[in-house]
């Protein structure tokens, strides 16, 4: 028996966007937790490349000025875990699109903004778990924080608000190429090119030359770079600076294209 | 006019060449059930995304609960309860789980949300799988689910397309008793199906529509009596050449006997269904034929389709063209 009136036409919702987020949210949080995937992208893929990358290039590199490959590696590290995990949520998103739940949720009175930005919100939550168990991993094997607890926060604030950047991205590539396995193609492309091309692994004065400027300009070996200044120590206004600015342009970019798209997104 | 909950005019749209609807009109008074009818890819689909704002009209204007669909789809929104093609309800949560989810982002609070979960998932015969993960549901358990989200917020119009394809019949008894619980409540109700008895059962009015134009409209009975009326299907037994029966009986019909001969099956149109059982039975006698089988039912779609457009649309009312439903 229907007992209820109609309250989905009562106005007067209080910030309805803030509710209506929080409870996509939630739902994003159930999925990590209960989809495989989603769980070996968050617990054991992060941990297998602090240890990989740590023991497969660690007795081959040597930084200037640093006793511990771990303490240059792990920052970019957490750049590489971040972006791999974002690429799930162009899957998802694709996925939603064809099963018919964007149809379902355009077709109800919440804005674009709040499903979208729902799942955002459960990325970053997974994204500060995940830096956490890298931190984890990484101490276990020799990484310490050398400029202090307040620069420590700042490095997993960042790495956080990178991830916003990463979802955003995907967000927009899985409303775009509307197939979930070419989502998760289109979201790992970028980040793999991204990452062995950036300072990630490697100074970039090792790099041939025509690889440098490129290298150089490249948003990951710019974030890693002001990751690192927070975990090892040095000046830190310029690099974070620069970070933020890569993030904010990207996101100036998907935010917008990601919420048109997604007004206009139907499954076939 | 006054009170229709749902206008159409001239609805069109285009997906590149293909016309998916060309100038559809139509009207559903407050607390009535309009059926759609019609063959995949006729445009159904399209027309309940157009009139549920998922999609903008190329052409005409449509207007729901007294909204203009393209210029208000918020104010739509909060006034329609959607059920789409597929059961669009997320496989990783559980039943309870979706329902609660879809409850808070019609407006509800918490406690509303658990208790109207709580009520549908008991009309929806859906109690013993609440707490389970959606993945272990069977097909039409989350059919079933998916229409109790669109009836969370006790919409006053209800958009279900195709909503009992992959029922058992079971489920779609329940789901039928649960539309016309909802149609005494005063809930206005636009369903597509590609079933004629479904329309039949549950519409006061029916639209048939194919590539995209309405092709017939009016109330279910209206429409039979355009398609003829009944079908008398008979058996022909082995050995027995079915083209005798349909000699026999072919002065009894509205229209030319259809024979199967592999099939040893004739199939006859007749106006008074019942009323010329006698008859038939007494001419087969004096022509000494054998039925194996007899039945009187009512056109199927393809059928109707034949009659109503005059054997133009036959090839498109086959559901073999694929899957997808434009």
């Amino acid at each position: 028996m229907i007992t209820e009136a109609h309250p989905a036409a009562m106005p007067g919702r209080p910030a309805p966007i803030l509710a209506d987020t929080a409870t996509i949210t939630g739902r994003n949080l159930r999925r990590l937790v209960r989809v495989p995937t989603l769980l070996v992208f968050a617990t054991v893929q992060p941990v297998l490349f602090v240890v990989l990358f740590s023991y497969a290039f660690g007795g081959a590199i040597h930084v200037p000025g640093l006793a511990r490959y771990i303490d240059y590696l792990l920052p970019g590290i957490f750049v590489l875990a971040i972006g791999f995990g974002a690429s799930q949520t162009g899957v998802a998103i694709a996925e939603d699109l064809t099963t018919g739940m964007i149809d379902r949720f355009r077709s109800l009175p919440i804005t674009a903004a709040a499903v979208l930005a729902g799942r955002v919100a459960a990325d970053a939550l997974r994204n500060l778990f995940v830096v956490a168990l890298m931190i984890a991993a990484g101490a276990a094997i020799g990484f310490r924080f050398h400029a202090g607890p307040a620069a420590a926060l700042a490095a997993v604030a960042l790495a956080v608000v990178t991830g916003l950047a990463f979802s955003w991205l995907n967000l927009l590539l899985g409303l775009a190429v509307r197939d979930p396995e070419s989502a998760g193609l289109a979201g790992l492309f970028p980040v793999i090119i991204l990452f062995f091309t950036s300072s990630a692994l490697v100074p970039v004065v090792t790099m041939p030359g025509w690889l440098q400027a490129f290298a150089k300009a490249n948003p990951i070996t710019v974030i890693t770079g002001a990751l690192r200044t927070l975990c090892l120590g040095g000046p830190t206004t310029r690099p974070v600076a620069e970070a933020a600015a890569w993030i904010a342009a990207l996101l100036a970019v998907t935010v917008p294209a990601a919420i048109a798209r997604y007004r206009h997104a139907t499954s076939t | 006019m006054a009170d229709a909950v749902i206008t159409a005019e001239g609805l069109g749209k285009r997906f590149g060449p293909v016309h998916a609807l060309d100038g559809v009109d139509l009207e559903l008074p407050a607390g009535a059930v309009l059926g759609v009818l019609g063959p995949n890819g006729a445009g159904k689909t399209t027309l309940v995304r157009i009139l549920a704002t998922l999609l903008k009209p190329d052409q005409g204007r449509a207007r729901v609960a007294g909204f203009d669909v393209a210029e208000h789809p918020a104010a739509v929104r909060r006034r329609i309860g959607l059920s789409g093609q597929y059961a669009a309800v997320d496989q990783f949560l559980t039943g309870q789980e979706n329902l609660v989810m879809i409850g808070r982002l019609y407006g509800l609070t918490r406690r509303q949300a658990r208790r109207r979960a709580g009520e549908l998932t008991g009309q929806l015969e859906l109690d013993g799988g609440a707490g389970r993960l959606v993945r272990t549901y069977s097909g039409g358990m989350r059919r079933r689910l998916d229409v109790a989200a669109s009836l969370l917020a006790a919409p006053p119009v209800l958009f279900l397309d195709e909503p009992t394809t992959g029922l058992d019949p079971y489920g779609r008894l329940a789901l039928w008793q649960v539309l016309g619980e909802l149609t005494a409540q005063g809930t206005s109700v636009l369903l597509t199906t590609q079933y004629i008895e479904e329309a039949e059962r549950l519409a006061g009015m029916i639209i048939i529509i194919d590539h995209g134009t309405v092709i017939a409209s009016g109330t279910p009975g209206q429409l039979m009596a355009r398609a003829g009326g009944d079908r008398l299907e008979l058996q022909s037994p082995p050995g027995q050449d079915p083209r005798r029966l349909a000699g026999a009986l072919s002065a009894l019909g509205t229209g030319e006997p259809a024979v199967d001969a592999a099939a040893g099956r004739v199939v006859l149109p007749v106006a008074d269904g019942p009323g010329i059982l006698p008859e038939v039975a007494a001419r087969l006698a004096a022509a000494g034929l054998q039925v194996s089988g007899l039945a009187l039912r009512r056109p199927t779609l393809e059928e109707a389709f034949l009659a109503l457009t005059g054997g133009v649309a036959a090839a498109t009312a086959r559901p073999a063209h694929g899957t997808r439903s434009a």
